[in-house]
């Protein structure tokens, strides 16, 4: 399963994480957001156990957003030790999104 | 041994959906292939022009196509197509990232891409103002001063939408008479917070973090640049052929996929469907899409099952 990030949590789950993430900064009133959610979803599983893969609601993580500066959504960031080694804006193939990864 | 397919259908948007429906329904052991679920169709805020949704969001209408394709028994895999060859027993061998499929058949239902400016500063600040989705970007320029570059249906919509968020929206257009539908351009005349600025091009986006100005080829107001937060770029969209071009499939000079009636292309076996192809007087509607889907789908039963 993918994990849910909020303000609340990002810090702890993303930010302090030595590992590599993938942040999937979504809204509901986006399309090709949830068009992506299934890919996250996928990914999740496919990865599970080797790398963290989850979403944040940017409608009600408005902190979290901010501080990436998010202007355009979907935007998929790949963080490592917590800093962000490369991003994405729009909707992605799955395996761009898992080549990255494993690169990462 | 492995499996040959009877078709393959590249793309999941409205064409490759429609396809696969109408596939299921003839018996077509198929696979539908799509880097993504949809494309453009999934930005459309409000759809008004598909029989029997007075309005919907091209999301919702999309999950229902691919609900109802399901429904059919269809396996639909998110794979990104890298190269399609015809092998020496005159079957098509679809190679994706991970796999090798084989098919009797192939349609091709891409669909097209963004068209980008390629101007300066366009892919630098993409993400820090500049968007191609004005649907999915409006929300983070409340009360901002932004532009939408176009004067099709997409950019006239998308300018009508951001004056729900935006305090003012300029619609610049590089001609004269805006193409869009009279109904948007209605809407646009009574909407006070929209400035449409005709015969006019952007060169540049400048910004240091974010979006600050654009510089234009010909003063407004007696100044060649506009200060704005945003820019939305719908200035169309353009086919993505390559998969097609390699196999020797048939473009036309503006880089479509040339069909006959039936759908197919110069290539025995090879159909194509939706945005990508010369078909429907290139009206490139939902609506055509998915008849085109439907008619590529009947094209190759009849190659396949009655021949």
């Amino acid at each position: 399963m993918e994990k849910v990030f909020t303000d609340q949590n990002f810090e702890a789950e993303v930010l302090k994480n030595d590992g590599v993430v993938l942040v999937d900064f979504w809204a509901p009133w986006c399309g090709p957001c949830l068009a992506m959610g299934p890919i996250i979803e996928e990914l999740a599983k496919e990865l599970d156990g080797k790398t963290v893969v989850g979403k944040i609601n940017v409608d009600e993580n408005s902190k979290t957003a901010q501080d990436f500066a998010i202007m355009s959504i979907p935007a998929l960031k790949i963080f490592k030790g917590g800093k962000v080694v490369q991003e994405f804006v729009g909707m992605q193939a799955k395996e761009v999104l898992k080549d990255a990864l494993e690169k990462a | 041994m492995q499996e040959t397919y009877d078709l393959i259908i590249i793309g999941a948007g409205p064409a490759g959906l429609a396809a696969s429906i109408y596939a299921s329904r003839y018996k077509l052991n198929h696979l539908l292939l799509g880097a993504t679920i949809g494309g453009q169709i999934n930005e459309i805020r409000n759809l008004e022009n598909w029989p029997g949704d007075i309005s919907v969001s091209g999301y919702d209408l999309l999950s229902r196509f691919v609900e109802h394709a399901k429904s059919l028994g269809v396996t639909a895999q998110s794979e990104s197509v890298v190269s399609v060859k015809k092998n020496a027993e005159n079957l098509f061998e679809v190679e994706t990232g991970k796999n090798t499929h084989k098919t009797r058949a192939v349609i091709m239902a891409m669909g097209t891409e963004y068209r980008k400016m390629n101007i300066p500063g366009e892919k630098e600040l993409t993400g820090k103002g500049v968007s191609y989705c004005a649907t999915c970007d409006a929300m983070f320029f409340r009360g901002k001063v932004i532009c939408v570059v176009g004067g099709g249906n997409a950019a006239v919509t998308s300018a009508l939408g951001l004056t729900d968020f935006a305090s003012k929206v300029y619609l610049i257009y590089r001609g004269d008479r805006l193409p869009a539908e009279p109904i948007w351009l209605e809407k646009v005349a009574a909407n006070p917070k929209i400035e449409v600025i005709r015969n006019t091009n952007i060169i540049e986006i400048k910004g240091e973090q974010k979006v600050e100005n654009v510089v234009l080829d010909k003063a407004y107001e007696d100044k060649n640049h506009l200060d704005v937060d945003g820019v939305f770029v719908e200035i169309g969209s353009e086919p993505g052929v390559e998969l097609a071009r390699t196999l020797g499939v048939e473009i036309d000079e503006q880089g479509y996929i040339k069909v006959s009636a039936d759908m197919s292309t110069n290539i025995s076996g090879v159909f194509a469907a939706g945005d990508i192809t010369t078909g429907s007087n290139k009206f490139r509607q939902i609506i055509t899409a998915t008849a085109e889907g439907a008619i590529a789908a009947n094209g190759a039963y009849k190659m396949l099952k009655l021949k």
